[in-house]
């Protein structure tokens, strides 16, 4: 009744193409970005901003980018922490050595320096498939972090080892570092992912992303079609990691301030491959999906004992949160394991007959 | 210039020369971590070849397994009785395994059932610890420990019967495999799960089968791993160490485990003692995936593994 595109003629190619050919959507989403944008720095409090939505928009945007390696391009990969590092490592570098350089600039360059390194490490996708090139890519992870302990160079000499944000502003007002406000680090956040989810959609849909899904789909098949792997995986690899080192360099300047190599750990990459694979794989909407469940749920279990008036001991709450956690795992992958995203699109049929179904 | 060529390409060698005896004693000691990771690696060769699946929680298995044993000794269980009673929590966690997560995800791509196990993973984990406390212990079972001289070399014994245990697991399996008709049954399901199940061979058995011989294999090398450095958390991040044996080994060979044990334990003890210094230490953590990932570009399906024949 709501939602349906009946009586809506498409008249050219261009319009039956669009990201959203159907009018609810448009609105929907339009509406979806508008509110983003204005009513959490208006309405939401530190807490939500900082605990909540700022990680969920960073994590958002790490997914997407392992989304389109892994759930496009079919590389499975667990080197995300380590390319998130790169791009945290880079934005300090570049920022404290050009600080007249704009930060999202220093952000964007940070990434493209991470998608080098990603093309590095995705050389050996052309030789090793499937689980082999996971355990591979890990090779990308724990060389990385060791990497940036082991160099004073990549933290200009800090005996703290750690990594922190300088005051940074756009357009005059500060978006980083210790004076910044929590709403103009949201807002810095949710313009990049915004962007990002836009470019990452537009290339799905379009020939590299259908080279992708080719070789995912049976790799020699599309060899013998005239895709090239070589190309085709490299380019897969680096703009992945393009977009996880932004998220990474994000994590430092717009989440956590400052950071040692411990925050890009081997967990990290696991939590973002849990993102993509509860959200949905291969598909951006899934992508933000899976990074709510997955940023919300631990603060939801460490929330609800004190809400309804239990005190547990702290150690008793940490393991019982990682049971839930692995049991809500479980769960999610049995009862739908081609995630949040493939639920959303039955609900989405379904409102398409409501109410009348036949 | 030279230098850096000389001390990367030369003087390792010459000091390998210089002291046989300490070469000897780096080498026995890479061996024995080598057997070390393989009796972890084994439990997801064993996973891998007959169901398919890439048990990520093989570690915690592990962990699980050397936790749960000296909860009961600390309980003042006999170790003999305690040992049954871990065997058979390890086959009732196999039970469960298969009825609560595989059995539900039958059919579905590889990936879904890996990301399951690491959900798994972290279940096992807290409910291991929340069952028998998360604090280091000391697992004792008799186990000698002390080092002898053999040929001006320091050998531990400890290491020494992990090595024979090792030995002796593999040999276990190999007649398991080979001779009885539980281990044809497997080989037949791992080479063809379809047609296996056509000539009746019952899959659900051969999965708990299968995940009862990982959580046995678990336990020796929880007791192994438990013995050298103590009962802990990080005792499931050995997982993460034996992945590159796995690679190495191939992820469907038995033999695999041993030898990628084998090679990764002695390179990665080589590389820290003789070129770590170079770089600055602390390169056990990536040397190994190196090492593996070197050997993969020429043999992508590891040194033992199936030979990999793709069609359209």
């Amino acid at each position: 009744m709501i939602y349906r595109e009946a009586g809506q003629f498409k008249t050219t190619y261009g319009a039956d193409q669009a990201i959203f050919p159907i009018v609810q959507d448009r609105v929907i989403v339009a509406l979806a970005v508008l509110a983003a944008f204005l009513v959490p720095p208006l309405v939401a409090n530190e807490y939500w901003l900082q605990a909540v939505l700022i990680p969920f928009l960073i994590y958002a945007l790490a997914a997407i980018g392992l989304n389109l390696l892994t759930g496009y391009a079919g590389q499975l990969s667990l080197g995300t922490g380590g390319f998130m590092a790169v791009g945290a490592y880079a934005a300090f570098k570049l920022t404290t050595a050009f600080p007249q350089v704009n930060i999202i600039a220093v952000f964007l360059l940070s990434g493209l320096i991470a998608a080098g390194v990603g093309l590095l490490f995705g050389i050996p996708s052309l030789r090793i498939k499937g689980f082999y090139l996971a355990v591979a890519t890990l090779a990308a992870q724990f060389f990385l972090i060791w990497l940036f302990n082991k160099v004073p160079w990549f933290v200009n000499y800090a005996s703290s080892g750690t990594i922190t944000a300088p005051n940074r502003t756009v357009l005059g007002v500060i978006v980083t570092g210790p004076n910044a406000t929590a709403p103009m680090r949201y807002l810095v956040a949710l313009a990049l992912v915004a962007a990002g989810a836009l470019v990452a959609k537009n290339l799905v849909r379009g020939r590299i992303g259908r080279s992708w899904m080719a070789i995912r789909d049976r790799d020699i098949a599309a060899e013998i079609i005239g895709v090239r792997p070589l190309k085709t995986k490299l380019l897969a690899f680096s703009i992945s990691s393009f977009y996880c080192g932004v998220a990474g360099a994000e994590l430092v300047f717009l989440f956590l301030g400052s950071a040692e190599t411990a925050a890009f750990d081997i967990n990290q990459s696991f939590l973002v491959l849990f993102m993509v694979i509860i959200g949905g794989l291969g598909s951006i909407l899934g992508s933000f999906l899976g990074a709510a469940f997955i940023v919300l749920t631990p603060i939801f279990l460490t929330n609800v004992p004190h809400a309804v008036g239990l005190s547990l001991p702290v150690a008793l709450m940490k393991q019982i949160e990682l049971m839930v956690f692995g049991g809500l795992i479980l769960f999610f992958l049995i009862v739908e394991p081609h995630g949040l995203a493939r639920l959303w699109q039955i609900g989405k049929e379904k409102l398409r007959l409501w109410p009348f179904p036949h | 210039m030279t230098e850096i060529l000389y001390a990367v390409a030369v003087a390792p060698f010459k000091d390998m020369v210089g002291s046989p005896a300490f070469l000897g004693e780096v080498l026995i000691g890479g061996i024995f971590a080598g057997l070390m990771y393989s009796l972890v690696a084994l439990g997801f060769v064993l996973i891998f070849k007959a169901s398919g699946v890439f048990n990520f929680a093989q570690g915690v298995m592990v962990l699980f397994a050397a936790l749960t044993l000296v909860g009961l000794l600390e309980r003042g269980v006999p170790v003999v009785a305690a040992l049954v009673l871990t065997t058979v929590v390890m086959v009732a966690l196999a039970f469960a395994i298969e009825r609560v997560v595989l059995r539900p995800l039958v059919n579905q791509e590889h990936i879904i059932l890996f990301m399951a196990t690491i959900g798994l993973n972290f279940f096992l984990e807290g409910f291991g610890e929340m069952v028998w406390g998360a604090n280091v212990k000391k697992l004792d079972i008799g186990l000698p420990d002390k080092s002898f001289m053999v040929a001006g070399m320091q050998v531990n014994q400890l290491e020494l019967s992990a090595a024979v245990t090792a030995a002796v697991l593999v040999a276990v399996l190999a007649v398991f495999f080979q001779r009885t008709r539980i281990g044809r049954a497997l080989r037949a399901v791992a080479d063809d799960h379809e047609a296996a199940l056509s000539i009746g061979i019952p899959l659900k058995t051969i999965w708990i089968v299968v995940w009862s011989v990982a959580g046995l294999v678990a336990i020796v090398a929880g007791i192994m791993w438990g013995a050298k450095s103590g009962v802990q958390f990080s005792l499931s991040l050995i997982a993460l160490k034996s992945l590159p044996v796995l690679i190495l080994g191939g992820f469907t060979s038995i033999p695999g485990a041993i030898v990628g044990g084998l090679i990764i334990g002695v390179g990665e003890k080589l590389g820290e003692v003789y070129w770590g210094p170079l770089v600055g230490g602390a390169i056990e953590n990536w040397f190994a995936y190196v090492v593996a990932l070197v050997f993969l570009l020429f043999r992508p399906q590891g040194l033992f593994g199936e030979k990999i024949i793709e069609r359209v």
